[in-house]
């Protein structure tokens, strides 16, 4: 650290088990509204009825959609509250997932506030203390509460009363601001006010005007004491349309616009269910706006009209269903200016009327460039903030980005014309003036997997970059070499197999040697946070950076594109490494380990004196090619589908989930129809081959007559000291040794979905990412789901071990069947070059068109391949780690240098 | 020269173990008891807090020790003395009095420095107050996490007991140490507010000491750092650091961070590395001391020394390589976001 002294900001902070910062940058903090008895019967329920399991889970829900803050309240008359509020937040603290965000204490009673302030070591907001019983009691309850450290909530509410007008809230406010920072000595940014938010439209004259009242009395609140916050519930605003939640979700929105505007910075909501302002049927806002903001109401016409309205809709969802609702809406957005369509389309993705109103846009601006840069720009930014605050999804987002291309596509040729024109023509974007900044995507040389980065492109496309994606199996030369002369801002590695790993740190090295600056993003299933820390980023001081999933890809960019928070970005990430390496090293140090020959001697143990194996229909190897799809359909996993999307959960729960259940469905949809058609159409084909050997074992080798030929096979052996009664498993375990002059067999499989790049190629060229991507994840599916049928086949037919197995899907994806089907590549047999020896035998190149790539990535991408152990005990693992002894007895098994084999295993070498 | 003036001068050193300096004297469960209870039903060796009462010399001697070697900050040796932890011994009546003991033996030790070294610059004396064998966020039975072993207004009764005996004792801070379990410290914190604005008398200055017990960089409790801070920061501490728990090395990032977060002063004083396989602390003075002086010219610490595992020697070496070197500034206080 330097001399510089060190500035810090009042900032209001919270804690739970992580600190909350509210800064002026910090948007609108909800606080989620559910575990409150009076306002939730679900929650009011489950307390009385002592089901505290379940409430916890009402508060998890809460922080999984989004809120920051959790309020709780358990003012109900058959509640014991102390006791109530004292058993709920003990169980709170034991759950890190809840207990991780700060704690809203909400009572009217002050023992139960006392009580909960017991509980809680992180720093709680009290809701509220008031001068309610005069300046006394106000004094005293909050001297306790700064004595327990929380921020607290001040009701506008005093001796007299609660205040209802601008002035009496802003009267009190200041009144209750003075006492508790002079007389008190609270931090001024400790202290939040309530002014109260009352209903409006309920038919009341005096009432209408109490949305401006708090909007206008939130702003001079804020001017005065600009670093108290305002807070307050916002589902009492809406309180006269009860049972009507698309009236009342208006309402909120247009309430929260206004109120924000004037620097309301927190309220209590209902976290998950708030409707986008610019989203809500413009009829209906305009309603809403005119009821918030107490306009055209003299005798409460706007009033009226809300409630005419809201009939209508409430008639509507009764009687003609949602159907016609969507096409009143859809009607509706068509009538707006071009501009405004535009936006529409992007964020809805809808591609209909893009042409047309593109080409409106164009004769109305003076310049095509300009369409993009303002109607377009503006509308995908709008995208890009949705999909940052949690608002929009990414198979929606991807659909923003078809919609963008496609407009674009329209404007291209006149913005060639026009660069003509202008004697601009230059090809070249580096003639032109510094456009936006570019990232280079590739997937690292020996790996064929591209669905991730495809993701990536597409979601920083959308937040205006300009993507060069090198596609898949690209050599770092070509990588730096096309960085360096298109003068790319950064680079985006990415791979799926563990041999990329060493590619990646390789580019990094190359990076250093070059002399390059950028920084390297790194990212795709196999990396990690901790291997970048570990072996990336120590070769490249630069700036390395790992980054979990397409959505953090943004603000990642965006961080090291900004020339002001570059450098601390990179600094904080730096420490977070070098803290990370350390752990490293620390775990390293104390993982136990039994050396190879006593883990050898701890195998599983297997009774093989009264082993008898099923002798297979044939053996040696065989083709078997699917022309006709429809049998996978059955057999496929869908779970990993939506994970592909970030959409995580398990299928087919996911498609009714309360916040992304909308998305999925829609998704599910999309996907089944492009999955009709390729089965309709034979889009693709499935060639797979299976095979089977005579099999015996000797310690961790595998020997399988082929032929006249023997072929070995090794496998490796788990190392980690275990509990008593616990093997170290090697595969080599589940066949007979040797020894026991039995018969015994071992299996193999290779799958693999091809045809899938023509039609790729088709929807690049319709611009068309959205089912691009789809395609691609579709065809890993399928290509899982033939492994499965095969597997299915080989216990009942082909090995028929198991022939009157009956499983349904669900059994099979949880994996309920006798045997195992291990892959060479994964967790228990983690040598990518025993794929050598399992594609010898099945002739697999010859038998299914799969080729292996040097990094022993399997092309086509959609390909399985693995082994089948048909024994009993057979059971999937976990390798671990295991030590050079184990090491060096595998390279001589092998017959292969120590150097190649160590370079293979490094993943597991400890 | 207030605590709070000689802060904006220099880097203060503080102590370092008491348990390792008090092994050294291998003590017997006789020395433990002395005469007044040598016929106490339960066994006593290994009750430190006791000694101040039973062996006052042989604490008054450690405190010497370490005034000589250039600590300028002095813990009375009251880690445990509490009606709650006490009541391992059932001593739970002497907590008052073992406080007012501990505190003399400390202000004894520094009458006899001051009659050597005239010309001295000041010392202080803190009052130690522990974490206590309870914790408030933790449930100690794994089938019932809502139960808990003891409640707040308990933990709160035991402390405002110490910090009363303390004050009578004649301490200048109050010192909150070793908090695994915010929690436990947030009762401390509301104990010693409560106390002094019940008594009407001003509030001795707080220092405050969490520990880091995991490499996450999380207290046990759970808490990350930051969020560690803010929740004792209504304590309006003089300090606020760490101790215990990690060896220095393993310290380094978090009083990296803490540097840049807090308001107020900062303190450290890590064990004497990691104790090794016997449980032992091997890192030599001059290794702890190499630590210590580059956060010191890092300007991430106001307050060093020791814990566990560290002797004299190691505080010597501390004060000699801080000596000159200028303390951390506080940070500035925006007056607007």
């Amino acid at each position: 650290m330097s001399d510089e002294i060190i500035h810090i900001k009042p900032f209001l902070r919270l804690a739970g088990l992580e600190p909350l910062v509210i800064r002026p940058e910090t948007n609108f903090v909800n606080v989620g509204e559910r575990t409150n008895v009076t306002g939730s019967k679900k929650f009011a329920r489950l307390i009385r009825d002592n089901k505290y399991e379940e409430a916890l889970s009402v508060a998890r829900q809460q922080v999984e959609s989004g809120a920051q803050i959790i309020d709780v309240n358990m003012d109900d008359a058959l509640l014991e509250g102390v006791k109530a509020m004292t058993t709920f937040l003990n169980l709170v603290q034991s759950e890190p997932d809840i207990a991780r965000i700060p704690i809203m204490i909400d009572s009217s009673k002050f023992e139960i506030i006392e009580a909960g302030l017991k509980c809680v070591q992180g720093k709680c907001i009290v809701n509220s203390i008031s001068m309610k019983e005069g300046e006394a009691k106000f004094i005293e309850q909050a001297h306790i509460c700064k004595a327990y450290g929380a921020a607290v909530i001040v009701m506008a509410f005093d001796e007299v009363g609660q205040a209802d007008t601008k002035e009496r809230k802003i009267e009190i406010c200041t009144r209750a601001y003075k006492i508790l920072v002079e007389q008190v000595g609270f931090d001024p940014q400790d202290i939040i006010f309530d002014p109260n938010i009352f209903a409006v439209a309920t038919g009341i004259e005096e009432h209408n005007n109490y949305a401006v009242d708090f909007i206008e009395a939130t702003r001079v609140i804020k001017q005065r004491m600009p670093l108290a916050k305002v807070s307050g519930g916002v589902s009492n605003v809406s309180f006269s349309f009860r049972g009507n939640d698309t009236v009342r979700e208006a309402i909120h929105a247009v309430f929260l616009y206004h109120a924000i505007k004037a620097g309301m910075d927190m309220g209590i909501v209902n976290a998950g269910q708030l409707e986008i302002y610019d989203e809500i049927d413009p009829a209906l806002r305009a309603l809403c706006e005119d009821v918030i903001l107490n306009r055209n109401n003299n005798e409460n016409q706007a009033t009226e009209a809300l409630i005419i309205f809201a009939d209508t809709v409430k008639a509507k969802d009764q009687n003609e269903g949602e159907a016609t609702e969507e096409q009143k809406k859809k009607l509706a957005w068509r009538s707006e200016s071009v501009e405004q369509r535009l936006a529409h389309s992007l964020i809805n993705g809808i591609t209909d009327f893009i042409d047309a109103d593109t080409e409106e846009a164009r004769l109305k601006y003076s310049e095509p460039l300009e369409v993009i840069e303002g109607p377009l720009m503006a509308g995908m930014n709008q995208v890009g903030d949705l999909f940052g605050a949690g608002k929009m999804f990414l198979p929606q987002v991807v659909k923003s980005a078809r919609v963008m291309k496609k407009s674009v596509a329209v404007l291209t040729p006149f913005i060639e014309a026009e660069k003509e024109r202008k004697k601009l023509a230059s090809i070249h974007p580096n003639g032109a003036s510094k456009g936006p900044a570019k990232i280079l995507l590739a997937t690292v040389k020996g790996d064929v997997h591209d669905i991730g980065k495809n993701i990536v492109g597409v979601v920083l496309g959308c937040n205006g970059y300009e993507i060069i994606d090198l596609g898949v199996m690209v050599p770092a030369d070509k990588i730096l070499a096309e960085a360096q002369k298109q003068e790319v801002d950064i680079i985006g590695l990415s791979g799926l197999i563990t041999p990329s790993l060493d590619e990646m740190v390789h580019i990094s090295k190359e990076m250093k040697r070059r002399g390059m600056t950028i920084p390297l993003m790194i990212g795709g299933a196999t990396t990690s946070r901790m291997h970048t820390a570990v072996k990336i980023a120590p070769e490249y001081e630069l700036g390395v950076v790992h980054v979990l999933d397409a959505s953090r890809s943004v603000t990642v960019a965006g961080s090291l594109l900004n020339k002001d928070q570059k450098v601390p970005f990179l600094k904080e990430l730096e420490a977070a490494y070098i803290q990370l390496k350390a752990d490293f090293d620390n775990k390293k140090t104390v993982r136990q380990s039994l050396t190879y020959i006593d883990a050898l001697k701890n195998k599983a143990v297997i009774d093989w004196s009264q082993f008898s194996v099923t002798t297979p229909s044939f053996t040696g190897n065989k083709a078997i090619e699917l022309t006709d799809l429809s049998v996978l359909v059955d057999y496929i996993d869908w779970k990993p589908f939506f994970i592909a999307w970030e959409l995580h959960g398990n299928f087919p729960a996911i498609l009714t989930d309360e916040k992304v259940g909308e998305v999925a469905s829609k998704l599910y949809e999309d996907a089944n129809k492009l999955l009709n058609q390729i089965i309709k159409e034979n889009w693709l084909n499935a060639k797979g081959a299976v095979g089977f050997w005579p099999a015996q074992s000797k310690d961790d080798d595998v020997m399988v007559t082929n032929g006249k030929e023997t072929v070995s096979l090794h496998f490796l052996r788990q190392q980690a000291k275990k509990t008593p009664g616990q093997p170290n498993y090697s595969l080599a375990d589940f066949i007979c040794p040797a020894d026991q002059n039995k018969k015994d067999f071992l299996g193999a499989f290779a799958v693999t979905i091809h045809g899938i790049e023509k039609h790729i190629k088709q929807f690049e060229e319709n611009l068309d990412d959205y089912n691009k991507i789809i395609l691609q994840a579709l065809a890993d599916r399928l290509a899982e789901a033939f492994a499965e049928y095969l597997h299915v086949k080989t216990r009942k037919e082909y090995w028929g071990y198991a022939a009157d197995e009956e499983l349904t899907n669900e059994s099979l994806i949880s994996e309920q069947y006798v045997g195992i089907r291990p892959a060479p590549g994964y967790p228990a047999c983690p040598d990518h070059t025993e794929k050598y020896s399992l594609f010898n035998l099945l002739e697999a190149e010859k038998n299914t068109g799969i080729s292996l790539t040097e990094s022993l990535a399997m092309y086509p991408a959609s390909s399985v391949c693995g082994w089948y152990f048909a024994h009993t005990q057979s059971q999937y693992f976990g390798l671990g780690k295991i030590t050079e002894d184990q090491v060096i007895d595998y390279a001589q098994r092998k017959n292969k240098p120590l150097e190649y084999i160590t370079r293979w295993l490094q993943p597991v070498i400890d | 020269m207030s605590i709070q003036e000689a802060l904006k001068k220099r880097i203060l050193v503080i102590d370092g173990a008491m348990g390792t300096m008090i092994q050294r004297h291998k003590l017997t469960e006789q020395d433990y008891r002395g005469t007044r209870f040598a016929n106490w039903p339960s066994d006593l060796k290994g009750n430190n807090d006791l000694l101040c009462i039973t062996q006052p010399a042989i604490i008054t001697g450690i405190h010497l020790q370490y005034l000589e070697a250039g600590a300028d900050i002095i813990e009375t040796n009251t880690f445990s003395s509490t009606s709650i932890a006490m009541a391992d011994y059932d001593m739970q009546e002497l907590a008052y009095e073992l406080n007012v003991a501990a505190a003399k033996c400390v202000r004894d030790a520094i009458v006899q420095y001051k009659s050597k070294h005239p010309n001295a610059n000041e010392k202080y004396i803190a009052g130690s107050i522990g974490p206590l064998n309870k914790t408030l966020s933790l449930s100690p039975d794994v089938n019932n996490p809502g139960f808990r072993a003891v409640t707040f207004d308990e933990v709160v009764t035991a402390y405002t007991e110490q910090i009363r005996g303390l004050v009578d004792g004649g301490v200048e801070v109050i010192l909150i140490e070793t908090i695994f379990d915010t929690l436990n410290a947030k009762a401390a914190i509301f104990a010693v507010k409560e106390f002094f604005r019940k008594a009407g008398k001003p509030e001795l200055p707080m220092m405050i000491s969490g520990t880091i017990t995991d490499a996450s960089g999380r207290t046990l409790s759970g808490q990350t750092l930051a969020a560690f801070y803010t929740s004792i920061e209504h304590a309006k501490p003089l300090s606020v650091g760490l101790n215990c728990a990690l060896g220095a090395q393993e310290m380094r990032s978090h009083i990296e961070e803490l540097a840049q977060i807090a308001t107020c002063y900062t303190s450290a004083y890590p064990n004497a590395g990691l104790p090794n396989a016997m449980g032992e602390y091997d890192e030599a003075p001059h290794q702890t001391a190499a630590f210590i002086e580059e956060w010191a010219k890092n300007k991430f610490v106001n307050i060093v020394g020791g814990c566990c595992g560290t002797t004299p020697d190691h505080i010597k070496h501390m004060a000699d390589h801080v000596k000159n070197l200028t303390p951390r500034a506080l940070p500035i206080l925006d007056p607007t976001i």
